[in-house]
């Protein structure tokens, strides 16, 4: 299983510049390796304000990576569809999944495994599941490669 | 009370190597007073994503300023970004032309027109350094100052609500757009994130 230490390092190796997120009790667990990482953090308040910074990031010619719960995706949707059909920017979306895990095992009525996929592929970004607890750092690594050399936008959804 | 044009003329004259990022109603205008390819003007756009897309362009860019034009009822789509934008020393200037309306659409008013005080809602998200101007001659008093320095900075500009404005479009495509500033930009020095 991977740690928050393993993550910060393979999403710095990957080369995103910036990683634009609102934390989760997932990806929270992040922070304390995010103060001491050369990959700048940006706190925003809401969802579809991350995308639009992203979007001038981008512009500027940084490599962010926004990192948000499927439900805050869910409330950036007109955003997104912005970056990805207006701008055609290379977002790239790493997008948690409340309650995945518990979803395959039949524990939990969280409706946001059922949505999260549906609502990504309804903005047509291309996206792969990941799961960081039955995953290494090799396929961490793998992963993020894949989703950073997509030259269109793309998304890891990544079970929580 | 000034127009939305007397306000970007203000701009025109004290504006100097700063990237503008135009939204709305300010995207039919400032083309008639600039054509650089730092202008941006942001259409089709998110509604309220401007301040957002301006602080990321400082981010990418340290050191090169940014001005974003941003309607009331952009802004109040999402109050959050200036709090947002209060955590970071940038020099960022966000220019609130405040008409009390959705031109685009006809006119409506926005919510509690005429009575949000959006210099209270600056200071209090952070910002540090607001201003405030409701005609012409304070606005050009204030532009130099306002315009230049440590940013982020808020400048709430009330002008007169116009109807009957054609809807807006940029004078270039987008892919021509993106094409010009990132060039503009690279011109300007490399990225040092």
């Amino acid at each position: 299983m991977l740690g928050p230490n393993d993550i910060v390092s393979a999403l710095e190796a990957a080369g995103f510049t910036h990683l634009v997120w609102i934390p989760d009790s997932h990806l929270g667990t992040w922070e304390p390796p995010l103060r001491g990482s050369r990959l700048a953090p940006v706190r925003v308040c809401r969802e579809g304000e991350a995308i639009g910074l992203a979007i001038g990031l981008l512009l500027g010619g940084g490599r962010p990576l926004v990192a948000v719960q499927c439900t805050g995706f869910f409330e950036a949707g007109d955003a997104v569809r912005n970056a990805v059909h207006d701008l055609k920017l290379p977002l790239k979306l790493l997008v948690g999944v409340r309650g995945a895990r518990a979803a395959r095992a039949g524990k939990t009525a969280d409706n946001c495994p059922h949505f999260a996929e549906k609502v990504v592929a309804a903005w047509e970004v291309p996206h792969t599941r990941f799961d960081p607890a039955e995953a290494d750092a090799a396929a961490l690594t793998s992963a993020l490669k894949s989703l950073v050399d997509q030259p269109t936008a793309a998304a890891l959804l990544w079970a929580e | 009370m000034m127009t939305h044009r007397d306000a970007l003329e203000v701009l025109a004259a004290h504006r100097r190597d700063q990237i503008v990022v135009t939204t709305m109603g300010s995207v039919a205008l400032w083309p008639q007073l600039s054509d650089s390819p730092l202008d941006f003007h942001y259409l089709p756009s998110s509604m309220g994503q401007g301040v957002p897309v301006g602080l990321g362009l400082c981010l990418a860019r340290p050191g090169h300023g940014v001005v974003v034009l941003t309607g009331d009822g952009g802004l109040l789509m999402n109050l959050g970004c200036l709090v947002t934008v209060a955590q970071f020393q940038v020099p960022l200037y966000i220019l609130l032309i405040d008409n009390g309306l959705y031109e685009v659409t006809g006119g409506q008013a926005v919510a509690n027109a005429g009575r949000t005080n959006f210099a209270a809602i600056a200071r209090g998200a952070g910002i540090g350094r607001v201003y405030e101007c409701a005609s012409r001659s304070e606005w050009e008093a204030a532009a130099g100052e306002s315009l230049s320095g440590a940013g982020p900075v808020f400048v709430w500009l009330k002008v007169a609500g116009e109807l009957g404005k054609a809807t807006p479009s940029a004078p270039h495509p987008m892919a021509e757009q993106i094409e010009r500033l990132r060039a503009a930009l690279l011109r300007c020095g490399p990225v040092t994130p």
